[in-house]
């Protein structure tokens, strides 16, 4: 049964991830209208934004601790908000500075943070891979952490996805992949390219539980998260969860959705797992007055983070030449051993 | 060979028990090192890679995985970056096409992408080369491929000594590193190799940097630069052009990331002529990258330049279409002639 402090946890979660959604929409589009230039104002390039996903990152991840991996797809805030990412330096990476996450080299499609082993990839299902990887090296340092591989309902016809579900059932890894299913990939409906109804249905074909989470509602999540997550720690192989959410706003900030039908859009608009997890939380003896404080301290860390990201310096020109590696290209050694070998080679 | 003396390494080992001895050494020291791949294990490597590893350090540590290159060359970038130090093989290099994103989206490029915050300490092992009628899909080096991508260090062995010592080096770093063996050169019963990369190797481990070409034959008259099992052929064709009176050094670059462009330019200096040979493709490749530096620093010293290198077609099956698009010993030594 879930705690009443664990609902404010996820709450606290959800909230300051629609809000930051909500804030670096107006922040993108800064510059970019009447004629929208995606590469014009604060934050260039595309931006991917997850009002609607909250529930699935708030409620899986609040039961990880740091020492878990997470990876997560292009849509990646509400995750890496629910797993403890700094956020102030999270936005200074989407501001493209110094101090960002990735000192402005990677942005938000690719955001890591080591401190709590999260990390997120642009490319559709390429983060699964990775997060049975991380699975891996647990199972064989023999700890009880666990990977988090978050993807979206429009990958789970990608190789990557499959390959991982099977790299991880054949060897037990404690890996949970959570498709959550917000019924476009891009422009396209679920069902025009996927024959199963639901994405956990794929589980079957890899000997796993498949769960579904049909509403997106916080609570539920948890509890289907807390099973997976478990089994996992406990070394019992991996878990598909699948989690219906839905996408409030286009595929990438820009997208008309012309393709989209008003009424789905609405849909989308009128149900809203964060009202509900107000509900439930009145519904455990939570007064209005701590929700209204919740809410309250989640807008002002959003409204903090993107105040002191766009403070920060925009990084020198020349810092563009390092990084790609963090030993010296020699490696571990600049200089050649001094051998006599016979024949005189060398 | 020479007779035995005090200091003096007599032990010759082929190049794929050199590799594994760097390998088993490292395995030896360090619990985070592993190794996956297909055929890794009771097969011991189709190639040799892993001959012996398994029955030193188990099923667990030399890991049979699924034919699932994407899943398990990622899992090698999710294990690296959780700290552990992964080798994962690609069986053949040609199969890159099927896990390329995980190799140059993700292990390439997270160091990068993470500001150097992240790390991505694993060796990327893949047999490479043609020239036993293996055909197009089974043939390539790709060097030129690997190199082109920002975020890997290269490294390209061609005798048993340097192999060690590279190997060793390849392990320890923090950063991903791509080793690429030649299969004619690793001494596999079944696919003889030519003289040159069965050589003495140190019983003790050892490092050679990256970055630091070695010059295997010194002479006046020209240079040939050149990697892999292509040293041996560029050495076989000094030999010959020396009987005509043309002295020829040949410099084995090792490691194409890092370049070592001193080595190259000090020959040249000294030669002012230059031959670029080159296993894979002639276009948009190592030879046409090595004849540019020299050109954007030491134009002056250049009198001549000659690329012998892959026909730009896939490679084919039969034993004279083979043969006709692959550089041979003889291409290099009529390509030396024209320099002079």
């Amino acid at each position: 049964m879930v705690q009443v402090t664990e609902l404010q946890d996820m709450y606290a979660d959800m909230v300051t991830a629609r809000h930051y959604e909500e804030r670096l929409q107006e922040e993108y589009m800064e510059g970019k209208q009447p004629a929208f230039d995606i590469s014009a104002g604060p934050i260039p390039g595309e931006l991917h934004l997850a009002a609607g996903h909250e529930a699935s990152g708030a409620g899986v991840c609040q039961h990880l601790r740091d020492d878990d991996t997470v990876t997560a797809p292009h849509r990646p805030h509400h995750v890496a908000i629910a797993k403890g990412v700094d956020l102030k330096r999270m936005t200074a990476e989407i501001f493209g500075r110094e101090s960002g996450l990735g000192k402005g080299k990677g942005g938000h499609m690719h955001l890591f943070d080591p401190d709590v082993n999260f990390a997120c990839s642009g490319i559709i299902a390429e983060g699964c891979p990775p997060a049975a990887g991380a699975g891996l090296a647990a199972k064989k340092r023999n700890t009880d952490s666990v990977a988090v591989a978050f993807l979206g309902e429009g990958a789970i016809d990608q190789g990557a996805f499959l390959e991982s579900l099977n790299f991880a059932a054949v060897h037990e890894l404690p890996v949970v992949f959570v498709i959550e299913d917000n019924d476009w990939a891009i422009s396209m409906p679920k069902g025009r390219v996927t024959d199963v109804e639901n994405g956990s249905q794929r589980a079957g074909g890899f000997d796993m539980p498949g769960v579904r989470v049909d509403a997106d509602d916080a609570v539920d999540v948890y509890e289907a998260a807390r099973e997976a997550v478990g089994r996992a720690r406990d070394r019992n192989g991996p878990t598909l969860v699948e989690v219906q959410v839905h996408r409030r706003m286009g595929h990438f900030m820009g997208d008309a959705q012309g393709y989209r039908p008003d009424e789905d859009q609405e849909a989308a608009q009128a149900r809203d797992s964060i009202e509900r997890l107000e509900a439930d939380l009145r519904a455990a003896g939570v007064e209005d007055a701590t929700i209204d404080d919740l809410r309250e301290a989640a807008h002002e860390r959003v409204e903090a983070a993107i105040a002191w990201a766009k403070d920060q310096p925009k990084p020198d020109p020349t810092a563009a030449h390092e990084d790609a590696f963090v030993n010296p290209p020699s490696g571990v050694t600049d200089t050649e051993p001094e051998f006599e070998l016979a024949g005189g080679d060398d | 060979m020479a007779q035995t003396q005090e200091g003096v390494v007599e032990r010759e080992l082929t190049m794929s028990r050199a590799m594994v001895e760097a390998i088993a050494d490292e395995m030896r020291e360090d619990e985070e090192v592993f190794y996956m791949g297909e055929d890794v294990a009771d097969y011991g490597g189709i190639f040799d890679s892993t001959a012996g590893l398994r029955e030193e350090f188990g099923y667990d540590r030399i890991m049979d995985v699924p034919i699932s290159e994407t899943a398990y060359l990622g899992a090698a970038v999710g294990a690296a970056q959780a700290g552990m130090r992964p080798i994962a093989e690609l069986m053949f290099v040609d199969f890159f096409g099927v896990a390329m994103d995980q190799i140059y989206n993700q292990m390439a490029k997270n160091t990068y992408m993470s500001g150097g915050n992240v790390n991505v300490p694993m060796v990327l092992t893949a047999a490479v080369g043609g020239y036993y009628n293996d055909a197009a899909q089974h043939s390539q080096t790709l060097y030129g491929t690997f190199a082109h991508l920002p975020g890997m260090k290269v490294v390209v062995p061609s005798t048993a000594y340097d192999a060690k010592g590279l190997m060793h080096n390849a392990i320890r770093d923090d950063d991903p590193v791509v080793y690429m063996f030649h299969k004619r050169l690793m001494g596999i019963g079944w696919m003889p190799a030519p003289d040159g990369p069965k050589t003495p190797v140190p019983e003790t481990d050892y490092t050679i940097p990256f970055g630091s070409a070695d010059v295997k034959r010194e002479g006046a008259d020209v240079t040939i630069v050149t990697l892999g099992l292509h040293v041996h052929r560029a050495l076989e064709a000094a030999e010959s052009l020396a009987e005509d009176g043309v002295d020829a050094e040949v410099i084995d670059l090792r490691t194409l990331v890092p370049l070592d462009d001193e080595t190259i330019l000090e020959s040249v200096a000294k030669t002012g002529r230059l031959v670029v040979v080159d296993e894979d493709y002639r276009s948009f490749g190592v030879t046409g990258e090595i004849v540019a530096r020299v050109a954007e620093s030491s134009l002056a010293d250049l009198e001549a330049v000659e690329r012998v290198a892959a026909a730009d077609v896939p490679i084919p099956y039969a034993r004279s279409l083979e043969n006709e698009m692959l550089p041979a010993t003889e291409d290099i030594a009529s390509a030396v002639r024209e320099t002079q």
